[in-house]
């Protein structure tokens, strides 16, 4: 099991000038780690859609690779995204999902199966390189070649809760925060 | 936006062509569409979308995806169109209300009506699932049409159009099941 914030550390070394789309407890942190980066994109208010926006965005602006930041209890409120981006099989696009078992942003409940396996349902929705991933010495020598791949790729992050409580949205979903990524997209960063 | 009083004016019309329709939507600069399937829609519009070479459908598993997939496609300067059943878009709600109304993004739905009597205002329905939609559309402050022959689908770019150009959502009912030769 690994340290979700330790993962995030270690993607935000080898991230550039992707998209990044986060959400919930993944998108705070990951903001409290690259609060200046432009094209940073927080799914909004409507919990489980990250990695549909990420699907758009990667439709939308092809020559921009898309890492969508998902958390377990999120995409299980849209499981069916990933037969969809197995149909459409975006080639810029890659899923990382932290799974920690629990809606942490919802107080800290179970997802309804903990052990549900999320590479195999990634893999028979058409999603054919879904890899596991539990020890973050794997992680940080793979991580590399994974946001190097041709997408989709989806990758399940096995990772321990993180802290429970109420956290701060009010940054990350700041209309301030959609202007400037739009901005920095149509300057073509 | 009520415009539904467009369908008194339009009930001597009895067809509403779906090859029409779909002119429109591509004269509004639409080249996505994201679509859950709908019997009213099925034969008229969607797979007349699904076999035109200027569209690329997305067939979705959930209508909630389709605000996600459309919103990042707007960042993108891509036009998507939102393909539905009413009860879809009933299901697709807390979406709406965060993709669609709170951000003030671009969304067009075309939303199926469903076993509505043809030239009549779904408020009039007997089916409450049908009665509901206007009043929510108005409720979120989505401008809407609603048509019922081909005399109405002369309205339906301008308002695609204005969608992207001001960045809100809006919504075309479709109140007969549109044909397709």
């Amino acid at each position: 099991m690994m340290n979700r914030l330790e993962c995030l550390k270690i993607l935000a070394r080898h991230v550039t000038d992707e998209i990044v789309v986060a959400t919930y407890s993944t998108g705070t942190d990951w903001l409290a780690l690259t609060p200046e980066r432009p094209l940073n994109y927080f799914a909004f208010g409507a919990m489980g859609l990250a990695s549909s926006h990420g699907l758009g965005l990667a439709l939308g602006r092809p020559d921009k690779r898309v890492i969508v930041l998902d958390g377990d209890g999120s995409l299980l409120m849209n499981f069916g995204t990933l037969v969809t981006i197995g149909a459409v099989q975006p080639r810029n696009f890659i899923h990382f999902v932290g799974h920690n078992g629990s809606y942490e942003a919802n107080g800290g409940h179970p997802i309804p199966n903990r052990t549900v396996d999320f590479a195999g349902a990634a893999r028979a929705a058409g999603i054919a390189k879904a890899h596991t991933i539990a020890e973050l010495g794997d992680f940080a020598a793979r991580i590399g070649g994974l946001l190097g791949e041709e997408g989709p790729v989806f990758v399940d992050l096995l990772i321990e809760q993180g802290p429970l409580g109420a956290r701060d949205y009010s940054d990350m979903y700041a209309a301030a925060r959609r202007t400037a990524f739009r901005a920095a997209l149509e300057a073509g960063a | 936006m009520d415009v539904s009083t467009g369908a008194a004016a339009s009930q001597s019309t009895e067809q509403l062509r779906g090859p029409a329709i779909v002119a429109a939507i591509k004269a509004a600069g639409i080249r996505y569409v994201l679509s859950v399937p709908d019997l009213h829609t099925s034969k008229g519009l969607l797979f007349p979308i699904a076999d035109d070479p200027e569209l690329r459908l997305i067939r979705v598993c959930k209508e909630d995806e389709c605000l996600g997939i459309a919103a990042g496609l707007s960042y993108g300067n891509k036009r998507a169109l939102i393909l539905i059943q009413h009860t879809g878009f009933l299901y697709a709600q807390n979406a709406i209300r965060a993709v669609a109304v709170e951000q003030k993004l671009p969304m067009c739905f075309m939303v199926g009506l469903l076993n509505n009597e043809p030239g009549k205002s779904p408020r009039e329905s007997k089916r409450i699932g049908l009665r509901v939609v206007e009043p929510i559309l108005d409720l979120w402050g989505i401008p809407r049409d609603i048509l019922h022959s081909d005399a109405d689908v002369p309205r339906v770019a301008p308002a695609l159009r204005d969608a992207y150009e001001r960045s809100h959502p809006t919504a075309i009912l479709i109140g007969r099941r549109p044909v397709s030769p």
